[in-house]
């Protein structure tokens, strides 16, 4: 027995995980989060770029409200991202790692260029818009389809497996723009001239302008997914399976559930409503398919699923956080003609603290001595 | 008097839940201490903070007579301390010479050859059994618990913990455990060991140590104790421990089984040829050492592992007495439908029947949620369910959406047992109800049990204590090497009779179904 170890003090500070945590703390955390990154963003606006930050601030919101057509285009960033997001989230619960949103995004995505190109010129429009919706879908199934075969019949690394499909799918994307551009330049928008296929963009005339959107139709299926997939989650039986699986496969297999099945299914799901985010994308956002049409959202998607824990109202209001922080990076960077890398810096550090508050709530700390509890 | 560990005014909560209160006990040098319990009473928290796993939140802990700040399991081993818990904390693809070396200090010289040699010396010198060039996923369950006995006695532990150490051992190496234990006794080193099982108690233990709801009790010597008076320390009240054994009335056949057999996934032959038959109205016991195929025999009328050609498991419903409904080859869920229920205990108690994350209703929907037509799951019968649930068999618990994992041991095993038995099944198999619960518990399980009897369930119970199985079951079907050995009469049978079948396979042919 040493003697050097029987002068311990008590450790400095102690780690206790928290027990319950009402609404109202939660809320109280994560707004002082907030409060404080905003705080050391100042710090780092005025003592690195020298600028005013109330004002570097003032921008910022100015990048998603300054105008009505901002706004909607904030709205319509966040649909795409809501919508991918709430694609993840049932693969998540059954804790199947799809990473493979992005890939699966574009091959709906091209579907639905294929098919404005294809059969923009021969189908009745109600048609056209069918055919394109069940194609996309179908496409992203598909390609979500195959990494969960794999990890159901010989469990393969889901996490992998959908990470390569997602160069297959750039790849594909490329070969494809590079065969539809033909001898252009690049494949600019497809249908330019009688724009089949692309959806109407409509207002309704009696909200005020601020609501009234351009891309309505993007907006209201988000809406409706989240609400569906909410139900789906929490109500359905296949959901309470999901779930089930997700905790563990051998009281999944003990309860007479079919694993594989669900698995599979699961995947089809997750699949299916990425393809439609990329249909989405191409007939309701850019008109046109490239390899960037994702843009990183289906990685993105990762974190607006995992903040919310799978609740798709929360998932809302995380992508709108995202949405309105690299909205309003981008209009510091342009405003103040700052490099861009200065706007990400504000940009992460909001994130950082955010994401950081998730300890907090989780819990608490003891100081030596003290006895008494801090609240975060 | 020479102390080794003592506790001053301990306190420790998680929470709004309160582990341990204000408890103060000592621990003798060379002597060996049982704690005492019932399940989430707090024994494992306690030593816990001795082993540097929890800090307290109040309260000193000395260590031969010095204050000591036991701030990690490292503090815990420079003190000489030392715990195993009841998950083992070993690398598997490590031989057990190098899963020892791994707690060796920085500055120490890593020489597996000398290590295997200071080794060996330990194990001659307490008389374990151990292979040193093993790899640990190689090892069964009793020889990686000997391995990390060994590994905290080379980083020069003093002072033992054992964590339940018998809850998933055979009688022979319990046995095997015992003497070790009485060897450090002999060389003056302190054990404290917490078990359920009061017979090893009274034969391993110098003094008992009772925690009641997270406060200390008392303490009182081996030699002056009797089962009943350390139950009644433990609960706080006289408490009967009888099995009411009732007497079959008008047993009805519910289950025929002919010439079962099954192969595991490596192909291997883990059930031969079995054949019994199972009644309305009685207990059947299904004795035998661990993995002689209780398990495959259990999922193999669930529908959970698939039975070889020429296999027959017929079911007799309720009512329809001359229609045999055969079971091979059917789903888990039509089966379980028809009426044969399966509650299986798993070692760590969760994984294979009910989901940690979810509530008490969540749980009741598991086997359930299938039934109707409808897109969406009931939301109102799985809360009634869960309500009687709590209320008949007394599960403690916060709310009904308190996830189960967070509920102790007792109350889960509850929860499990309660959702079989809750549906009115005609065959209920149970594996290991009562393992590692407290005696008061599992005396609620036994009565459970026997009560679905009276009411002409056809009960299969698998378990480990003979004794159990000898004072509740009406007959008992002892597996041995994935054979029926024999079926007994539970009322004549001796424990000797029933451990020599379990033990020594009987010639081919004299194996046969009664």
């Amino acid at each position: 027995m040493s003697s050097n170890h029987s002068v311990h003090r008590e450790p400095a500070v102690r780690i206790v995980k928290r027990d319950t945590v009402t609404m109202g703390k939660k809320i109280f955390v994560r707004a002082a989060a907030i409060l404080l990154a905003l705080v050391v963003d100042a710090f780092f606006i005025f003592f690195v770029t020298g600028l005013n930050p109330l004002s570097v601030y003032r921008v910022m919101f100015d990048g998603t409200f300054m105008t009505p057509i901002r706004f909607s285009w904030a709205l319509r960033d966040l649909a795409t991202l809501l919508c991918i997001g709430i694609a993840l989230a049932p693969a998540f619960r059954m804790r199947f790692w799809n990473v493979g949103a992005e890939g699966q995004v574009l091959v709906g995505g091209l579907v639905t260029a294929l098919v404005m190109v294809r059969c923009g010129q021969s189908l009745p429009t109600p048609l056209l818009f069918l055919v394109m919706f069940v194609t996309s879908i179908a496409a992203g199934a598909v390609w979500g389809m195959i990494p969960s075969f794999f990890k159901a019949f010989w469990n393969t690394n889901e996490t992998l497996f959908t990470l390569m499909m997602n160069y297959v799918a750039t790849s594909i994307v490329a070969c494809m723009t590079n065969i539809m551009r033909g001898q252009a330049s690049s494949l600019g928008k497809l249908n330019m001239s009688n724009q089949a296929g692309w959806f109407p963009q409509f207002g309704i005339t009696f909200l005020p302008d601020i609501l009234n959107q351009r891309y309505t139709i993007n907006i209201l299926s988000v809406i409706l997914l989240m609400f569906g997939m909410f139900l789906y989650m929490k109500y359905s039986k296949q959901g309470y399976e999901i779930a089930v699986v997700g905790e563990s496969e051998n009281t999944a297999r003990y309860a007479g559930i079919n694993v594989r099945k669900v698995t599979i299914r699961t995947m089809l799901i997750s699949g299916a409503i990425c393809g439609f985010a990329g249909f989405l994308i191409v007939a309701g956002r850019d008109q046109t398919i490239s390899t960037a049409s994702a843009g990183g959202q289906g990685f993105t998607a990762i974190i607006v699923a995992w903040l919310a824990k799978f609740n798709t109202f929360y998932m809302a209001l995380i992508s709108f956080l995202l949405v309105f922080l690299s909205r309003g990076a981008s209009e510091i960077a342009s405003a103040y003609s700052l490099n861009d890398f200065a706007a990400s810096i504000i940009e992460g550090i909001i994130l950082f603290f955010i994401l950081g508050s998730e300890f907090f709530i989780n819990y608490r700390m003891i100081f030596r001595g003290s006895g008494k509890e801090v609240q975060a | 008097m020479d102390y080794a560990v003592r506790l001053r005014h301990v306190t420790k909560t998680f929470g709004k839940v309160v582990a341990n209160h204000d408890v103060s006990m000592d621990i003798r040098k060379g002597e060996i201490l049982a704690l005492l319990g019932e399940n989430g009473s707090g024994k494992t928290t306690l030593m816990n903070m001795i082993a540097g796993i929890y800090y307290p939140d109040a309260g000193e802990i000395l260590v031969n007579g010095k204050t000591a700040e036991i701030r990690s399991p490292k503090d815990a081993y420079d003190l000489g301390i030392g715990m195993i818990h009841q998950h083992f904390k070993l690398i598997d693809v490590f031989t057990a010479v190098e899963n020892i070396a791994l707690g060796l200090e920085k500055n120490e010289k890593f020489d597996l050859k000398a290590i295997e040699a200071r080794v060996k010396e330990i194990c001659e010198k307490y008389h374990f059994e151990l292979d040193f060039q093993q790899k640990v996923y190689e090892m069964s369950v009793s020889q990686k618990q000997t391995l990390e006995i060994v590994k905290v006695l080379y980083r020069g532990a003093d002072i033992l913990i054992l964590d339940e150490p018998t809850a998933v051992l055979t009688p022979q190496e319990t046995e095997r455990l015992f003497n070790v234990i009485r060897n450090m006794k002999a060389d003056n080193k302190s054990v404290i060991i917490i078990t359920h099982k009061l017979h090893e108690v009274l034969s391993i233990s110098d003094r008992v140590a009772i925690l009641r709801k997270g406060e200390y009790v008392d303490e009182i010597d081996t030699a002056e104790a009797t089962e009943a008076s350390l139950t009644e320390m433990m609960v706080g009240r006289k408490v009967e421990l009888n099995i009411g054994r009732s007497e079959p009335v008008n047993p009805v056949r519910r289950l025929s089984v002919r010439n079962l057999t099954v192969y595991n996934l490596e192909d291997v032959k883990v059930l031969n040829d079995v054949s019994f038959d199972a009644y309305g109205g009685e207990i059947l016991g299904i004795a035998g050492i661990s993995g002689n195929g209780q398990k495959e025999l259990l999922e193999a009328v669930a529908g959970l592992q698939p039975a070889a050609a020429g296999s027959s498991i017929e079911f007799f419903e309720r009512g329809s007495e001359n229609v045999a409904m055969e079971l091979v080859g059917k789903s888990p869920r039509k089966i379980r439908n028809a009426g044969v229920h399966l509650a299986f205990v798993p070692e760590d108690r969760l994984g294979m029947g009910l989901v940690g994350s979810m509530g008490m209703t969540g749980n009741m929907l598991l086997k359930t949620y299938g039934k109707g037509h409808s897109l969406f799951t009931d939301v109102k019968a799985p809360r009634v369910m869960a309500e009687r649930v709590k209320d008949e068999l007394e599960v403690v618990t916060p709310s009904l959406s308190t996830p189960v994992s967070r509920l102790s041991g007792g109350n889960v095993q509850k929860v499990l047992v309660g959702r079989e038995i809750s549906e009115a099944p005609t065959v209920l198999m149970t594996a290991y109800a009562v393992r590692g619960l407290d005696i008061n518990t599992s005396y609620t399980i036994y009565n459970l049990l026997d009560e679905e009897k009276r009411n002409g369930v056809a009960v299969i119970y698998v378990g480990e204590d003979l004794d159990v199985l000898i004072d509740l079951c009406d007959r008992i079907l002892v597996l041995c090497g994935g054979r029926v050995n024999g079926i007994v009469d539970a009322r004549s049978t001796t424990k000797e009779e029933v451990g020599m079948l379990m033990t020594n396979l009987r010639k081919e042919g004299t194996a046969r179904e009664q």
